[in-house]
């Protein structure tokens, strides 16, 4: 066996897998709740559907994206295996256990991302599958008016069944046809179970990350007296209340405001 | 006596490795307060004696807390209700009259049971002997604090070199991983410059060998900081995981790759 290979089956090496993919999750859901801001837009989907537009056509973005099913695989993928060999480790249970004083997230990382992948599974066959592989998403057409900056919204069919995307100008009207996924979102978060599934998915988001972020540090040897407590407060704050929350905000805002 | 106590003890007793054991009721009356857990269990002992029964096994040696032999897992907790000491240094007092007190052998596959509640630690051994040590050539003898050490480095090496190996980190884990005691080990010589020749290759070493041995992973939940004896911190954790991937990823020597000299 290579070192590097032996490096990485190692139980250090398995976990810094772990901290490596989970910190490029991390990464990503910033880039993720910053985009769908485009949600809270009063603008009747231009922007969201522009930006879902973009991410799908821009290459360097789609290569990125096949590494990040990719890391959840792989996140998902080691963190069975460890679980099994830790279950291994305990072959025979204690008869008494007191609360321990480890955190309930640290404890159940592994219900909490079960309970994300089945979220992700349903968020992903909602979203991404359909407005890729199938065309249950309809078109809408922007018409805006350069100088008065009016816009005018209509349903658009295209006549070629490979249509995609077009942006034209034409008499000081710019002219942007796109996949509609803000109605397809509007409409899967007008159903009450959907925006139940999102909310309990994000608090389990919220804990996951709580323990995962700071967690991540630590695995990669990355504590010090100085920036660890930095590490904890950006892991609580941002992570585990400001992103969840966001993402949460999306079908609350959308069941009981639009 | 006025003050004493009657307690139920439900004990996990096996005869062997190979039996398959089971948790046995026990009344313990007219204990002390003022007695040690241990010294509880003498008392029972010597009932069970007088009765023909098989005296219960438990590990114990220097009874004041500084040699890491005795164990329990006692009410759901390795050493007991009390923090950062040992089950030799628990007293009946922190228990209250009429009380059941679960007592049990710490729980790894890498701990086997060899008998009730004494169990089977020379993973460890096997670990500290994979690197836990620094290679010293004979010679003249060198001058008293001709190595210049920094205070806060030799107090944190002191702080890590305070590990008794009683494998309650193991016993408090959810993974049976006994990532504390060995990045204790590990640390107490990382940090100090007898431990830099052997650095990268010892890390590699222990950690082989602590796989080999079937611990879990850490999961950094820090149950076994709060339990251990002697106040050992995660930060030895995080140091031995830098190390690790510092050698792995980025030294040259392997394991067993020993530059110490002498050899």
């Amino acid at each position: 066996m290579s070192e590097i290979k032996q490096t990485f089956n190692s139980s250090l090496g398995k976990k810094l897998i772990m901290a490596l993919t989970g910190l490029f999750l991390c990464t990503f859901i910033i880039v993720h709740l910053g985009g769908n801001l485009f949600l809270f837009k009063n603008d009747q989907g231009y922007g969201f559907n522009v930006y879902a537009n973009f991410l799908t056509h821009f290459p360097p973005i789609e290569v990125v994206a096949y590494l990040l099913y990719l890391a959840i695989l792989v996140h998902a993928l080691y963190a069975l295996i460890l679980t099994i060999n830790n279950r291994k480790s305990r072959p025979v249970a204690y008869a008494a256990q007191t609360k321990s004083p480890a955190s309930w997230s640290s404890k159940n990382m592994g219900l909490l991302g079960s309970i994300l992948f089945l979220f992700l599974v349903i968020h992903m066959g909602d979203f991404w599958y359909k407005y890729k592989f199938t065309d249950t998403v309809g078109f809408k057409e922007y018409r805006t008016n350069v100088l008065t900056n009016e816009r005018i919204v209509n349903d658009f069919k295209p006549a070629d069944p490979t249509f995609e995307h077009s942006s034209t100008t034409e008499n000081d009207v710019e002219i942007v046809r796109v996949k509609d996924l803000h109605t397809k979102v509007a409409s899967s978060f007008s159903q009450l179970w959907y925006v139940i599934v999102y909310v309990i998915a994000m608090g389990a988001l919220s804990f996951h990350l709580l323990h995962g972020f700071q967690s991540a540090f630590q695995t990669l040897g990355w504590t010090h007296r100085k920036y660890t407590p930095i590490v904890k407060f950006i892991g609580k704050w941002f992570f585990a209340i400001i992103i969840p929350l966001g993402f949460a905000l999306m079908p609350i805002v959308y069941y009981f405001f639009k | 006596m006025s003050g004493n106590m009657n307690l139920t003890l439900k004990v996990w007793r096996q005869k062997d490795a190979k039996s398959t054991g089971k948790m046995v009721t026990y009344k313990a009356e007219n204990i002390s307060p003022d007695m040690s857990f241990l010294e509880m269990l003498d008392v029972v002992n010597e009932s069970l004696i007088l009765k023909n029964d098989e005296p219960i096994h438990f590990d114990h040696d220097c009874r004041e807390g500084i040699c890491g032999m005795c164990s329990l897992y006692i009410n759901g907790r390795p050493h007991g209700p009390k923090r950062a000491i040992t089950t030799c240094q628990l007293h009946m007092r922190s228990f209250h009259d009429g009380e059941t007190i679960t007592i049990e052998p710490w729980r790894a596959a890498a701990f086997p049971v060899i008998k009730d509640l004494a169990v089977d630690r020379s993973a460890f051994d096997r670990i500290q002997q994979a690197g836990g040590y620094v290679s010293v050539n004979t010679g003249g003898v060198p001058d008293a604090n001709e190595l210049l050490i920094p205070k806060v480095i030799a107090d944190e090496a002191f702080n890590s070199a305070t590990c008794i190996g009683c494998g309650a980190c193991v016993a408090a884990c959810k993974n049976a991983s006994a990532m504390l005691f060995v990045s204790a080990k590990v640390s107490q010589m990382a940090l100090l410059p007898q431990g830099q020749p052997e650095r990268w290759s010892r890390v590699q070493s222990m950690v082989a060998q602590m796989d080999e041995e079937g611990f879990g992973s850490c999961t950094n939940t820090g149950a076994c900081e709060a339990e251990c004896p002697k106040e050992i911190t995660l930060t030895n954790i995080s140091r031995m995981n830098n190390d690790y991937f510092s050698a792995k990823l980025f030294r040259e020597e392997k394991v067993h790759d020993h530059s110490g000299g002498g050899e």
